[in-house]
């Protein structure tokens, strides 16, 4: 644990960009109305629970595994995005970050 | 952040591979649930970009020192605060999402107060920023209720035993701040050189505020200008 005594040496906000990312889309998802804020501590509290039923969790990637989990079936019960659904879209973004040369912008084809 | 259906290529060291980095299987289930929640028109990237500049780069436990070192320099500042916290934080501008509903919850030689969320992670955005790991981890919400002492003894901090530990449980609905207690020797301080007393973890409970640089003893003064400790 840290025994960090002043606020000048901070961690660091988010340990990757994804998590930023996930944190994003739900702040946003709820600010629009999709969800309130206690229904989504009710859910995720849920899920971390059933996380860490056989192990510890350490507050850092398994803590936005359990986010991101938590968010996909939100939009995914409204009918936004199923799970076909963005397996699809992820697989057209592997494919890609695989067929784009390093160095290039990876852009997503059109659909 | 790169906008929707265009990345910028990853951070790299090397430069044998063929192709971009592929990002990690999370990372990749984030692209796709944005990408399709940006088509559907359910999502503005621009807000999502702000959100992350936001947590990122503009609120953090800054802002949590400055309502604590006004409190310690001003007892009518401190009299509101503990009353009435929202009404206080809302004139200074620190309220909204997540700071609804603050209550602040004062330490005294009588009683050390510790905040956890057991549920999740609720914490204090807008004072506080983002929370850190350790506040997320089952080992700090599974025992800081069952065994606050020990915890705060990972921490470092040992309480006299006539002080009393109150753990103040996170949801929804109210969120908390401690205010620590003023360091002895602090008298002749401003505001303004207060706040670098106020660490984060000491607005947690997990730490108590720091020693003036004037108050330590030599050999332990850290090498440092304005006497913080990293």
């Amino acid at each position: 644990m840290s025994d960090c005594l002043t606020h000048s040496a901070p961690d660091s906000v988010f340990l990757e960009p994804w998590h930023a990312q996930v944190f994003a889309l739900t702040v946003h998802l709820n600010e629009a109305g999709r969800f309130s804020w206690a229904q989504w501590v009710e859910r995720f509290s849920e899920t971390l629970r059933r996380h860490g039923l056989d192990r510890q969790l350490d507050g850092g990637a398994d803590y936005f595994n359990a986010w991101l989990e938590t968010l996909e079936a939100i939009p995914a019960e409204a009918g936004n995005a199923s799970a076909q659904e963005v397996e699809r879209v992820r697989r057209d973004w592997e494919e890609a970050y695989l067929g784009t040369p390093h160095g290039d912008p990876v852009r997503l084809s059109a659909r | 952040m790169a906008g929707l259906g265009q990345a910028a290529p990853m951070p790299h060291d090397h430069s044998d591979h063929p192709h971009a980095l592929l990002p990690s299987e999370p990372a990749l289930r984030v692209k796709a649930l944005e990408t399709i929640l940006v088509r559907k028109g359910l999502i503005d990237p621009a807000a999502l970009d702000e959100i992350i500049d936001t947590y990122q780069n503009k609120i953090g436990p800054q802002n949590g020192a400055r309502v604590v070192a006004r409190a310690w320099s001003d007892p009518v500042f401190k009299a509101a605060l503990l009353a009435d916290a929202d009404t206080v934080l809302a004139e200074l501008g620190y309220y909204g999402r997540q700071g609804e509903h603050m209550v602040v919850v004062e330490n005294t030689p009588e009683q050390h107060n510790m905040v956890v969320c057991t549920l999740c992670s609720c914490y204090p955005w807008p004072l506080l920023g983002i929370p850190p790991g350790w506040y997320k981890s089952d080992a700090y919400r599974a025992r800081a209720v069952r065994a606050p002492r020990a915890v705060l003894a990972e921490f470092g901090v040992t309480l006299p035993a006539e002080t009393s530990v109150r753990v103040w449980d996170s949801t929804a609905e109210v969120r908390y701040l401690v205010l620590p207690m003023r360091p002895a020797g602090t008298d002749a301080m401003e505001e303004e050189d207060l706040l670098a007393l106020v660490s984060r973890d000491s607005m947690i409970g997990t730490a108590l505020a720091a020693l003036p640089a004037a108050a330590l003893p030599p050999t332990t003064a850290p090498p440092t200008t304005n006497g913080a400790q990293t």
